[in-house]
């Protein structure tokens, strides 16, 4: 399958919800920073070298050692794609927004995966972005694969890398290992019994970032959070992998932990706000994109408590991904004004969940 | 709270923006927020990193600046006022041009001016090996303070094979 039908494909493969701890982390990510040689960064690049990296990254990845690490992988140009295209890719996790801010579009390209695990951003703030994104909480195994890229490429292309400072980023905050590692949890027990607030204040006191992942602070939108390291120079990336591995150890513990109190204390009054979620999501004829996300929360809880047995972890992770803007402007065909994204959106949230059991 | 780009639909992305020390917080909705494009997925774990930067090495961080003597970087030209405006550094060469004020702020950022983390295979050069020297230097001085000494006199050779071998493939 192709990069661009691909794309169109809601299901990749960290939406599986058949991995580690599935209950609390949805998916892990590692992101390696990796500048060429002798290039300016991004940012001071012309048109011709940026074309350049462009070219060297495209016969990198065709190298039989970068295929015999990841497998096939495909190059497209930022200017390729359409921009609804672009966004699903974003609602995807595969680009960040910030490679699509930009004017210099035939400069910046992505490399994706057949399966969308391993992913390359080109030309953003770096000139390369490896990621690796796995389902569930699997940050070794994503550290390998992205090691192992890394490997593969650098048999072709001259890292920009300084023996005291490592990797040289075009970001300071980046330098060094030019790693950032991270997670997204689902944490409805400990936003319901207010642990969350402890729990926000207590990452950025152990080097880590914690942020909601549609809005910020306590009021994240669907309960999603994502929990990554802020320090990437003077500490090994094993160090870096295993700090964000034993916190996120202890975050799946306390959310579990209050799950549990909630089912046993407040049983009646969870499982109506559970039931009542499935029902609206069955039935609603108008449906905003933040209700959504938070009746998908209420139903995924019910899922992981056991009680609710109908909807798949991989299904409601799909639907993150399918009832967000870009899909529903995807599937219209053209651009929706609002109002009308939230018809669609009941429509196909309804379709979605119409066979299923009760 | 009501988005304050449209003024329509409820405020659901909120966040602040650290521009020259200055603090200023966004709250949106998310289509204007998505229009805006500060995206609700990320790949920086902090929005505006960049903006949070450029007020860490700001003014209050007391280095002596002179206008009209601006550092500049001789590989690619950026200056250091807009390395305060973007939070971006130009070139690889940058680093080695500005390492005067930089130091202190990735100490800030990082609490270290030390990389320990992996060395590239091909292009790391004798990084490598420089580690491998510094840490069997170390085990040596552990291994005569703790009388270990037939240990000692491996890593001592060791050390010295090591050496030798730089030598030759030094440039
Ligand atoms: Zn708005
Ligand atoms: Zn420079």
């Amino acid at each position: 399958m192709g990069l661009r039908e691909n794309i169109t494909n809601p299901f990749s493969k960290w939406m599986d919800g058949n991995a580690p701890e599935a209950d609390v982390v949805i998916s892990s990510r590692v992101r390696l920073a990796r500048n060429l040689a002798s290039f300016p960064f991004p940012h001071q690049l012309s048109k011709e070298k940026a074309n350049e990296i462009i070219h060297a990254l495209q016969l990198a990845i065709n190298n039989k050692k970068t295929r015999a690490a990841v497998g096939p992988m495909e190059l497209a140009r930022l200017a390729e794609l359409t921009p609804v295209e672009r966004q699903i890719l974003v609602e995807k996790h595969l680009i960040s927004p910030d490679l699509l801010k930009t004017r210099e579009e035939e400069t910046r390209a992505l490399v994706v995966s057949g399966d969308e695990i391993v992913s390359i951003m080109v030309n953003e703030e770096d000139h390369l972005r490896l990621q690796c994104l796995l389902p569930g909480l699997q940050l070794e195994e994503a550290a390998r694969i992205c090691a192992l890229l890394d490997d593969a490429l650098e048999q072709t292309l001259d890292y920009a890398f300084s023996e005291k400072l490592g990797y040289l980023t075009a970001c300071p905050t980046n330098v060094g290992t030019g790693m950032r590692v991270s997670v997204m949890v689902h944490l409805p027990g400990l936003v319901i019994n207010g642990g969350i607030k402890e729990l926000l204040a207590f990452i950025p006191k152990v080097g880590l970032t914690v942020r909601g992942l549609y809005g910020e602070g306590t009021e994240a939108a669907g309960n999603l959070f994502q929990i990554s390291n802020q320090v990437t120079l003077g500490r090994s990336e094993e160090e870096i992998v295993s700090g964000l591995g034993t916190v996120t150890e202890q975050v799946i513990a306390r959310e579990r932990q209050a799950r549990q109190q909630l089912y046993r204390y407040r049983r009646d009054a969870l499982e109506d706000r559970v039931w009542r979620a499935y029902g609206t999501l069955r039935y609603a004829r108008l449906l905003t994109g933040d209700e959504t996300m938070k009746l998908l929360s209420d139903v995924r809880l019910g899922v992981n408590l056991g009680f609710l047995k109908g909807p798949t972890p991989r299904l409601l992770n799909e639907l993150i991904v399918l009832t967000r803007p870009a899909y529903i402007t995807k599937m219209a065909g053209k651009d929706v004004p609002p109002a009308y994204r939230d018809s669609l959106r009941a429509k196909l949230v309804r379709e979605k969940l119409k066979d299923l059991p009760e | 709270m009501l988005c304050e780009k449209c003024q329509e639909r409820n405020a659901t992305v909120h966040y602040t923006e650290i521009v020259n020390g200055q603090k200023r917080e966004m709250h949106l909705c998310e289509e204007c927020a998505r229009e805006e494009q500060v995206g609700s997925f990320s790949f920086s774990p902090q929005l505006n990193l960049h903006h949070f930067l450029a007020g860490l090495m700001g003014p209050e961080t007391g280095r002596t600046f002179i206008p009209g003597n601006q550092l500049q970087c001789r590989a690619c030209g950026l200056t250091e006022r807009e390395f305060r405006r973007t939070g971006l550094l130009g070139c690889a060469e940058c680093y080695e041009q500005f390492s005067s004020w930089l130091k202190p702020l990735l100490r800030r950022i990082h609490g270290t001016v030390r990389h320990t983390g992996k060395i590239p295979e091909r292009t790391g050069g004798q990084s490598k090996q420089r580690r491998e020297l510094q840490r069997l230097k170390q085990e040596l001085q552990a291994a005569v303070s703790q009388e270990r000494f037939e240990e000692a006199a491996k890593l001592r050779d060791r050390i010295r094979e090591l050496e030798k071998q730089m030598e030759q493939g030094g440039e």
